[in-house]
């Protein structure tokens, strides 16, 4: 990621979920660090009691492009399958997420960074359902490939590990949701529809 | 509609499902003329590809009529295409590099872990080859949905018969790929394993891309006489030793290049052959690699060995001594259809490339089954079946 350290990301204000994110941060500095690998992909699962989360993808578009589409918050249900609806109130949020097990989880979140073409993060209100906070950051790709989006999702798994791995058996985990829905993001930026073999429309 | 649907190992059948319609914005409804039975299919209806499910539709070589058009369609009703097997968006990084059959964005997400757990990175999409490559319904049928199908499908004249431009969906480009794979310079000694439509094609391209000989091995009379038909010496390895024989018509160097056109259900005489053939009885996954195998030991050092032959899974014994130590090239890969159909469309109007040599049968789509069955087990004299729609106005 040209010029930039993919690993020192700013620390998410407001939320405990900031916690998590300070120790991935921590994970992913010099100090204590062992190699070059981004934080999310160390052999552990929790961070100060938080998971996290990430992955990334490289788009065929430019960044700009890719922030414009992300920032417009009532555009990422297209991507997101276990997004039902968001609203947005003034500077915040409101996500109603499918949870494993046919529950629903009310999610408020509030910006906390905003930079144009480069990173938007937010984290989770005083009365959210679930402790969390989130990041997506557009860099671009090396060789004139378009831009590495990368999302990185720090929470508290109800219940606890437990919970994490249930969520992981019904696909809902965080980790397999940002895989899936940064590819969606990529099929839609890259081809304009999102791929299905179904051999008709859903009646 | 009426089409092949899979229901298990060795039970196919001749089904009414409903017919396709538009669903996404850039697809086309063909509907079908002339579809043809694969080798691949074969591992299909032999159960040793995974991922497979009760009602799939098979078939990925096809070709037909537009009868519908999405609003982001470059097609136009009316219009007679060959339909590439390979999926692809023509948008991503790998299909604007020409690899198309490592797109991306054609196999559907949820369909794409399983993949990307096995092999490391997700497979494209694939029509009628199981859901590791989308689950996307096939060609053995009367109608089919086509994705991207601004990127895919290749128009052709009016004046080339079904017959003679069929096989650009598939086997055609295939055995090119595999001849180019090997990276043939002027008078080079190409070996080809397997006399299947695959191996023949590649026969063909091997000479006309300057191969000095090009030897066929099989060993069935009828697709050796084909080989032979093209212009290729070949060995029979039931009669002869193939490493032997190899060595003594190359002047003791070894082919320059070998081609494996047989793939994971490799027969042979060989014990090792039947080690893979018991493990692949007992679990899913295990290719039998005697082919392979045998075509790395001959090959000369230094050489080239191009892989069109398919493997889903993992093989023992793979000499990883003789790759290394003889300093060998290994190529592979699904095709790249859409890189060649312009191309080889265009040989094949100029009347330098005739493909119609090894159909050896063609059945009403009603008679599939008879199709499969027939082409596994009498592989010698069927070596290619067409299949043909009422809409192809065929009587036989
Ligand atoms: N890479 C691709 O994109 C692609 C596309 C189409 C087909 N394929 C694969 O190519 C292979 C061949 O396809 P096909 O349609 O020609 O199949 P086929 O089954 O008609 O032909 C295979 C031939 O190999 C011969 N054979 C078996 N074992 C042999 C051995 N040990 N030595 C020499 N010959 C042997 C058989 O007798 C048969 O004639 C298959 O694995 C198929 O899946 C790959
Ligand atoms: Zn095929
Ligand atoms: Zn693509």
């Amino acid at each position: 990621m040209a010029g930039r350290n993919r690993a020192g990301w700013v620390i998410l204000g407001g939320g405990v979920a900031a916690l998590a994110v300070l120790a991935y941060v921590n994970a992913g500095r010099p100090r204590g660090k062992r190699d070059s690998a981004p934080g999310h992909a160390a052999r552990r699962w929790r961070w100060g009691g938080y998971a996290v989360e990430a992955y990334t993808v490289t788009i065929a578009r430019p960044r700009s492009e890719l922030y414009a589409f992300w920032r417009r918050f009532q555009n990422l249900p297209q991507v997101m399958e276990n997004v039902d609806t968001i609203t947005e109130e003034g500077d915040t949020t409101r996500w109603t997420i499918r949870a494993p097990m046919g529950q629903t989880v009310e999610v408020a979140t509030r910006i906390v960074t905003d930079r144009p073409d480069e990173v938007i993060a937010w984290s989770a209100v005083e009365g959210s359902q679930i402790d969390t906070s989130g990041k997506v950051m557009f860099a671009d790709a090396p060789g004139g490939r378009g831009t590495q989006v990368t999302a990185i999702i720090a929470w508290d798994p109800p219940f606890g590990r437990l919970g994490q791995l249930v969520a992981k058996a019904s696909a809902r985990a965080p980790a397999m949701q940002a895989r899936h829905e940064l590819k969606r993001l990529k099929m839609l930026m890259e081809t304009g529809e999102i791929a299905t073999s179904a051999r008709r429309p859903a009646e | 509609m009426r089409a092949l649907t899979w229901h298990g190992t060795k039970d196919v059948r001749v089904e009414t499902v409903p017919d396709p319609k538009i669903v996404n914005p850039r697809d086309a409804i063909i509907e079908v003329t002339s579809t043809a039975i694969c080798g691949s299919d074969l591992h299909l209806f032999d159960g040793v590809i995974p991922g497979m499910e009760q009602g799939d539709i098979l078939g990925h070589e096809f070709m037909g009529r537009v009868v519908e058009v999405g609003s982001g369609s470059s097609l136009k009703k009316g219009q007679r295409v060959v339909v590439p097997f390979t999926i692809s968006c023509g948008g991503c990084f790998f299909c604007t590099s020409g690899l198309y059959s490592a797109c991306d964005n054609s196999n559907p997400v949820e369909k794409q872990d399983a993949s990307e757990a096995a092999f490391g990175h997700a497979m494209s999409g694939i029509f009628g080859y199981s859901h590791l490559t989308g689950g996307y319904s096939g060609g053995q049928a009367e109608y089919v949905r086509v994705p991207f199908s601004d990127v895919g499908p290749i128009v052709v004249p009016d004046d080339l018969p079904d017959d003679q431009v069929l096989f650009l969906s598939d086997i055609l480009p295939t055995g090119w790929m595999a001849a180019e794979n090997a990276g043939i310079a002027p008078g080079d000694t190409v070996a080809v394993w397997g006399c299947g439509p695959v191996g023949l094609f590649a026969v063909q391209s091997a000479l006309l891309m300057g191969a000095g000989q090009v030897i066929a091995i099989d060993h069935h009379p009828r697709r050796l006489e084909l080989a032979e038909s093209l212009g290729a010496k070949v060995i029979n390895y039931r009669e002869s030793h193939v490493a032997e024989a190899l060595l003594e018509m190359t002047g003791g160097i070894g082919p320059d290049a070998v081609i494996d056109a047989v793939g994971m259900e490799s027969h042979g005489l060989a014990p090792d052959r039947l080690l893979d053939r018991a493990k692949q009885a007992v679990g899913i996954g295990v290719d039998g690699i005697h082919a392979l195998r045998s075509a790395i030991h001959a090959c000369r050092k230094g050489g080239r060995v191009s892989v069109p032959g398919v493997y889903g899974g993992f093989a023992d014994s793979f000499p990883t001594g003789a790759v290394m130590q003889k300093g060998l090239t290994l190529r592979t890969g699904q095709t790249h259809v859409q890189r060649y159909m312009p191309s080889l469309l265009h040989r094949i109007a100029e009347g330098e490339i005739d493909t119609t040599f090894l159909i050896s049968h063609r059945l009403p789509l009603e008679e599939a089954v008879q199709g499969y069955q027939s082409f596994r087990d009498d592989q010698n004299s069927w070596t290619k079946v067409v299949l043909k729609t009422p809409a192809s106005g065929w009587i036989g």
